[in-house]
């Protein structure tokens, strides 16, 4: 049993938290966030260059050698800062998909793209119908000769409008919501038939809804087995959800650390309002969340490479614990913060924002309860 | 970074899981506490540790520690909860000893800490009183140098299993001047025979009783039986209070608990399935076990903070609070599954199975102890668990008080 992070681990830490700090500023990040674009290229770029990109691919693919503590480091990071760019979907799913089912082609065509910070992708999984369950496929694909065609409408899809290509979950065969028959293929965003329609999220970012209109992609842009993607997607998003759960634990240190330096600098009725009992213990109490959702992170971490069973319990604890903390952070931050935790202006509403979208991605909180309740 | 033992902690696994299996005494079964206990089977196990070397495994090895790793003390407590034994009470071993080999001289270190290594010496604990609950350093017990003697009067409170006890480390008020509460305060030994020593039991909600009031009329006490100096007590107080706490979350025996819940709820039936099967139900019992999935990681977390050299800090805190509310979880859980069978009063025998049986015999109105019990065994303990684990937020420092040292220490407010 070891808590220790590697030397290594540590320099990325350093190193990512100074860039965050330096070039990452409040005002920095509204301009990206405000601009056409919605995001900074070359904050990405950066990122790619300080090896970020790189980290949690073996070496064989290209990478550094890391894995998902590396990805938790680096989200922890991200988290702090309300970092928008799309890691998450580039690097830990897209990435995921090819690392653990792509082949020789689609890695090498790929992977080296992504870890250079040349290729921007997105994972359209989410329907309107299907809430948070990643087999109810409303979108099809049907094999003709060497092609699938596409047809469906994704739902919000995050950081589609900087990406250039696409992962699509697809049903190519089976009822709307069967297991079986659920398959997972790389788009190019460019190609015939797909059109978006962006829009800006609540928490910074940007997302698109994604219609496929008669879309024809080759087969071999087929990511592993036709029909049998589920397990695979589930052990996708479970990486997903493991690196969010590290981004929330960031954004709620820091959101911490704002409401206590508030509370002592904040005077009503002649004293720093960190004075108060009343306000004290409800501190402590987001404290001690902090610190369980960083215990419930590790153990989803950790056990990303355990069999199903445990990993997808260890996951779903750690989603529905640390999504129950980001909303009393978040909530208590602001009420904390009084009247200027609800501007615009105060840091800490963004910060909210963003722990409160936490929980609706890859399942909320009841979504997680019902997984680890079926799992005994 | 990873969750996994090593061969060599595995090794060490085996090696304790089959010490217990051969050596817990037999007849102690694997009921862990009961209210009907008598004192010898709470040493039994204490005094077989004692005899193996395995009593103290925290404390520094000169003082007989096993000079475990914080991980191979892990392994230790979860597989003594696994078998459910009843562990060495804290108030010697985890309690005054430590003040003594850190604090007390050497006579004190050779008179007292073989008797509790070996579960001879039975301790109890001096600290609250009537008027001094949370506010512990307004205690008004007073200790008077007179010659070579202290004289003490007062009365303290909440003195756990003092019946039984041999020895009491006491807070007393040696300077009633001094500047602040606090230090005027001395701890001082006191051996429980001693005239004008008298101990009468407070009843508690579930009908035990494991706690008193001990009242001191012109205790003279030795004054070599003071530790460490006077008026410095407060100093050795905290300090066990956090020792106290870094132990209190009880990670291993809340999960055996929730496995004894799942069983429970396996069995009650709810509209002809298992409770355990009714959604909202199983989504509580989710919950508890997210919770002491964080608690078990955190506990380990402040384990390895430990191994690196940190001592039990204001996280421990964290612990007592969080540790505490799951055991009280898991025991409102554990009530709320049994059902109308949480509702009669069982009285305070319910342990051994021939004396359950007399006692139920005789609440259901019969004499003989052939009758059919009342309700299913795992019902009996239920309701007075779940009253007698009120206790434990407000014991040891009670979670607001926790909450206080938080701010203090960690938040810096």
């Amino acid at each position: 049993m070891d808590f220790n992070f590697t030397e290594e681990q540590d320099m990325v830490r350093d190193g990512l938290s100074r860039m965050v700090r330096e070039q990452y500023d409040w005002e920095s990040r509204r301009k990206a966030i405000e601009s056409d674009a919605g995001w900074n290229p070359e904050v990405w770029a950066q990122l790619a260059e300080l090896g970020i990109l790189g980290m949690p691919f073996s070496e064989k693919d290209g990478g550094f050698g890391g894995g998902a503590i590396d990805s938790m480091v680096i989200m922890e990071e991200f988290g702090k800062g309300l970092v928008i760019e799309p890691f998450v979907p580039t690097v830990v799913c897209a990435g995921g998909f090819l690392k653990h089912a792509g082949s020789d082609a689609q890695k090498e065509e790929h992977l080296s793209a992504i870890i250079a910070g040349k290729r921007v992708f997105a994972f359209a999984y989410a329907e309107p119908q299907g809430r948070y369950d990643y087999a109810d496929l409303a979108t099809t694909a049907k094999k003709d000769g060497d092609a699938y065609t596409l047809n469906g409408h994704k739902a919000v899809v995050i950081g589609a409008p900087w990406a250039s290509h696409l992962v699509v979950t697809a049903r190519t065969s089976g009822g709307e919501r069967d297991r079986d028959g659920v398959s997972v293929f790389i788009v190019d965003k460019g190609a015939d038939g797909v059109v978006t329609r962006d829009y800006e999220t609540v928490d910074g970012r940007r997302a698109s809804e994604v219609y496929f209109e008669n879309v024809s992609v080759p087969a071999d842009a087929l990511i592993g087995e036709e029909g049998k993607a589920l397990p695979l997607i589930e052990l996708v998003t479970d990486e997903a959800i493991a690196a969010q759960c590290a981004e929330a634990c960031g954004a709620m240190k820091v959101a911490h650390t704002m409401t206590v330096e508030y509370s002592r600098q904040r005077k009503q009725f002649g004293v720093p309002i960190g004075q108060f009992q009343v306000l004290q213990h409800r501190m402590v109490d987001m404290y001690t969340a902090y610190e369980q959702s960083v215990s419930l992170t590790y153990l989803a971490t950790l056990k990303l490479d355990a069999g199903e069973a445990e990993r997808k319990r260890a996951v779903s604890a750690a989603k529905v614990g640390v999504g129950q903390a980001a909303r009393l952070m978040g909530q208590e931050a602001v009420q904390i913060h009084g009247g200027n935790g609800v501007t615009d202006e105060y840091a800490i509403g963004h910060y909210f924002k963003r722990l409160t979208i936490f929980d609706h991605e890859f399942g909320n909180v009841d979504h997680h309860m019902k997984r680890h309740v079926k799992l005994g | 970074m990873n969750l996994e033992f090593t061969p060599e902690e595995i090794a060490f696994r085996d090696e304790v899981r089959t010490f217990i299996e051969e050596n817990h005494p037999k007849h102690l079964g694997d009921f862990g506490m009961r209210e009907d206990m008598s004192p010898e089977d709470m040493v039994a196990w204490h005094k077989v540790l004692g005899e193996k070397g395995w009593s103290v495994p925290a404390w520094p090895e000169q003082y007989g520690g096993t000079g475990w790793t914080p991980t191979q003390r892990y392994i230790w407590s979860e597989e003594n909860a696994r078998a459910n034994t009843f562990m060495p009470l804290p108030f010697g071993v985890s309690m005054v000893g430590p003040v003594i080999y850190t604090f007390g001289n050497e006579e004190q270190k050779a008179q007292h800490l073989p008797g509790i290594r070996s579960g001879e010496t039975w301790w109890c604990q001096g600290y609250s009183e009537p008027g001094a609950g949370s506010d512990l350093a307004s205690l008004k017990t007073t200790a008077v140098r007179d010659g070579d003697h202290y004289v003490i009067n007062g009365q303290k409170t909440w003195t756990t299993l003092a019946q039984h006890a041999d020895w009491g480390f006491f807070l007393c008020r040696t300077d009633p001047d001094a500047a602040k509460p606090q230090e005027g305060i001395s701890f001082i030994l006191l051996d429980m025979k001693t005239p004008g020593v008298e101990v009468k039991p407070i009843k508690l909600l579930d009908g035990g009783y494991e706690v008193n009031e001990t009242w001191l009329t012109d205790v003279r006490v030795p004054a070599e039986n003071l530790v460490g100096e006077e008026n410095k007590g407060w100093t050795y107080a905290k300090f066990l209070l956090a020792h106290e706490r870094s132990g209190i979350a009880g990670v291993a025996r809340s999960k055996r608990g929730v496995e004894k819940l799942r069983e429970i709820a396996g069995s009650e039936m709810l509209y002809g399935e298992p409770l355990m099967d009714d959604f909202d139900f199983a989504r509580k019992v989710s919950q508890l076990e997210i919770d002491l999935a964080a608690l078990e990681i955190t506990e380990l977390r402040t384990l390895a903070g430990e191994q690196a050299g940190k001592g039990p800090g204001p996280e421990s805190s964290i612990l007592k609070i969080k540790g505490t509310e799951v055991q009280q979880r898991l025991t409102e859980l554990t009530l709320e599954a049994v059902g109308s069978y949480g509702t009669p009063y069982y009285g305070n025998i319910t342990g051994e199975a021939g004396v359950g049986a007399d006692q139920r015999a005789r609440i259901a109105g019969g004499n003989a102890t052939n009758q059919y019990p009342i309700g299913p065994d795992y019902a009996q303990h239920s309701a007075a668990t779940y009253f007698n684990m009120r206790k434990t937020s407000i014991y040891g420092g009670s979670n607001e008080i926790q909450r206080n040292i938080i701010t203090k220490m960690i938040l810096g407010l």
